[in-house]
């Protein structure tokens, strides 16, 4: 039975530099994208004003701003109140709160991959699979930061509040989605199967072919939730869902395509050092 | 067994059926039920102050601060918001006040309400005879009588001139002490000082006794009705700033749930349908446990006391539609497994594999999840993380969400699941 199914089995690993390839051309282009136009950061983050009013004809305006002092504030509702508008939403914010919620993104960002890896080590008893369940981590962010720099560029979008709650949810998502794929490696090192052998490779190829339709599947069906919020959430949320959709679908590759190949590669390159 | 696994089914559909009548709104035990919502999704302020707390240290400053929030508090109640939420918060050394105003229509008057230090102060006016020749100057020197010697403030409309002005009481000691001002002042004027601005300088004609008086400046009625609202809810201890807006009105935050509810119901069906396409019979019974997954969701939304109490907001709804996601993922990881299983061994022991290897992969990759939950919910308010806001509400709904879907995903799913194995041996 057991050979009967290894026959299926795909030659994952054989390809794992393509794999690497394909997340190099997209973090290169990310990362090229940072350090050229860097980030478009709104209000959350340079401080200012925001607000949304609609006028008597149903048209809806959206009005920005700097750093304004607190006469122009008022300056500024007056003259909506003086066009007879509805005030939408009216948001300031100080130059303060920017640096602030930067720092505190940072330490949640730290607390939860320290916390993330401590559980993947304790769990799979080795450090290699927490640190390369933590690389595929840190490569989705990238992407996902990369991908909104390109987005900020070209289509003006702007890094908010709720972006630094996309990221930090992709972190977690991403390792979700490695557990699984490693906890099948874990379980077939157990029991040793002759057909495998003790084999990093083989045992990955086999854990891969049977968790693939599943992280295929999982995938859809968030998917499908985030895209009919991308369609039909209304603004507000629009570019929150296009970040965790990005993120989904990076960290979904991110599993098999860069977390187990980085476990193998280092698994093999520290066999040929030993010998 | 099989007495066992009916009694777990109806417990399961109980379950149901009163989570279903929370949800839909009806009172349960006498007690009904409500959503609590975000300021993103009812309309409304979220106003960060921050305080200058300059030269106060160590208990001082603890107990200024303490103080200070309290007596925003009563502004904000005796202001008439509902609801309202005062917090504070201290990042590297900066003090702030986090007030969250729901339902408000106008900000303006309630940052000018709260943000006002309202330092009361009684004043003697003392006439400094110049050299000759030159007129007489008047310099003003402050009394130990404070607004913290107030017992009660209200509105009322000056008899003589019908203009509004503002009625106070002083407390025991208050009485005193202006008692003695008025006595030592008579043909002279006592001025009435508002965060050092005059704001009137009557003229004593006789010793007040009694211990009541009137402030009559030039005030419009909101301006009377703003200041017996600070005088009764008292000075502030040390000065706040405005450094954070967020106002969002009423219809934006309608037009926001009603979005995310029709976009939510679309991918709920989409996922529905998915999932029977993949997984055929299996999916539907993976459908039904969502359902159910959905209620209980809903009626903890609505149940749940403080401090786990939910406040949905906008994120708070995606980190509900991801939760969903992740709902599902239970299930695809039984289905598959028992797709492998089912080769080597009868459909009903098949089954009990499943659950058992598939439970450790849940288990690991929910607890990830739920520690990055923890971090951004920060239920422990640890001061160098967010405290409040969007990011507390996407986590906290994303937390429950997980939580949930270890209950449907395994026990919900499997006891339907070995019920529906019981059928398909009879046949």
């Amino acid at each position: 039975m057991r050979l009967e199914s290894n026959q299926n089995m795909i030659l994952w690993m054989k390809y794992k530099f393509i794999y690497f390839a394909v997340s190099a051309v997209f973090l290169i282009v990310g990362i090229f994208s940072l350090l050229k136009w860097g980030l478009n950061l709104g209000i959350d983050f340079t401080g200012g004003v925001v607000t949304e009013y609609q006028l008597i004809n149903g048209e809806i305006k959206l009005e920005k701003y700097g750093v304004k002092s607190e006469e122009e504030i008022s300056k500024i509702r007056e003259n909506i109140k003086i066009l007879g508008a509805k005030e939408l939403r009216f948001e300031v914010v100080g130059p303060s709160i920017g640096p602030e919620l930067i720092k505190k993104t940072y330490y949640a960002l730290g607390i939860s991959a320290l916390l993330i890896l401590f559980w993947v080590a304790i769990q799979f008893k080795s450090i290699k699979f927490g640190i390369s369940a933590i690389l595929a981590m840190i490569h989705d962010s990238l992407i996902l930061v990369g991908g909104f720099s390109l987005l900020g560029h070209f289509f003006n979008v702007e890094i908010d509040f709720l972006f630094v709650t996309a990221v930090l949810t992709i972190l977690s998502f991403s390792v979700h989605d490695t557990i699984v794929v490693y906890d099948r490696i874990r379980e077939k090192m157990k029991k040793y199967d002759p057909a495998l052998g003790s084999d990093i490779t083989g045992i990955a190829n086999s854990a891969l072919t049977e968790t693939m339709v599943r992280s295929i599947n999982n995938s859809f069906t968030i998917i499908f939730m985030l895209l009919s919020l991308v369609l039909m959430g209304g603004d507000t949320i629009r570019w929150f869902a296009v970040a965790l959709l990005i993120g989904t679908i990076s960290g979904t590759y991110s599993s098999p395509f860069v977390a187990v190949p980085i476990l193998v590669t280092w698994e093999e390159l520290e066999k040929r050092f030993r010998k | 067994m099989k007495k066992n696994l009916l009694v777990k089914v109806i417990l399961i559909l109980l379950l149901t059926v009163a989570c279903g009548i929370i949800s839909y709104g009806y009172p349960l035990f006498g007690k009904k039920f409500n959503l609590s919502l975000g300021l993103d999704l009812s309309g409304g302020s979220h106003l960060v102050f921050e305080a200058d707390a300059g030269g106060l240290h160590g208990d001082k400053k603890e107990q200024a601060l303490k103080s200070l929030r309290d007596v925003i508090e009563k502004r904000v109640n005796l202001f008439g918001v509902s609801e309202s939420n005062v917090q504070t918060s201290n990042f590297e050394g900066k003090d702030r006040i986090i007030v969250e105003l729901p339902g408000i229509s106008d900000p303006k008057e309630a940052t000018a309400l709260i943000g006002q230090t309202a330092q009361l102060l009684f004043a003697e006016v003392i006439e400094i005879e110049g050299e000759k020749g030159s007129t007489p100057s008047s310099q003003v020197v402050p009394t130990d009588l404070t607004g913290a010697d107030l017992k009660s403030a209200s509105t009322v409309f000056d008899q003589n001139t019908g203009k509004p002005s503002v009625s106070i009481e002083f407390n025991e000691e208050g009485s005193k002490k202006f008692e003695e001002i008025t006595g030592r002042n008579i043909g002279k004027a006592v001025a009435i000082i508002l965060d050092n601005d005059i704001v009137s300088a009557p003229s004593v004609n006789e010793k007040i006794v009694g211990g009541k008086a009137q402030i009559s400046g030039s005030f419009t009625v909101e301006e009377a009705n703003k200041l017996e609202v600070q005088l009764n809810a008292g000075a502030l201890p040390v000065s706040v700033k405005l450094v954070e807006e967020k106002t969002v009105g009423a219809t934006l935050g309608a037009d926001s749930i009603a979005k995310s509810i029709k976009a939510g119901l679309i991918g709920l069906v989409m996922v529905m349908l998915f999932m029977i396409l993949s997984y055929g019979k299996y999916g539907i019974i993976a459908d039904i446990s969502l359902l159910i997954f959905g209620v209980i969701t809903f009626a903890l939304y609505k149940i749940l006391p403080p401090p786990f109490a939910i406040t949905l907001t906008l994120p708070g709804i995606a980190g509900f539609l991801l939760s969903v996601g992740m709902a599902v993922d239970s299930n695809i990881l039984i289905f598959e497994r028992l797709k492998e299983e089912i080769k080597n061994r009868p459909f009903a022991s098949a089954l009990e594999v499943s659950f058992g290897r598939a439970w450790d992969s849940i288990r690991d990759a929910n607890v990830a999840t739920l520690a990055t939950a923890f971090i951004l919910a920060n239920p422990l308010d640890w001061s160098f993380l967010h405290v409040s806001g969007p990011v507390r509400g996407f986590a906290m709904t994303l937390a429950l969400g997980i939580g949930i879907s270890l209950f449907t995903g395994i026990v919900v799913s499997r006891n339907l699941l070995r019920l529906f194995v019981k059928d398909e041996i009879r046949k």
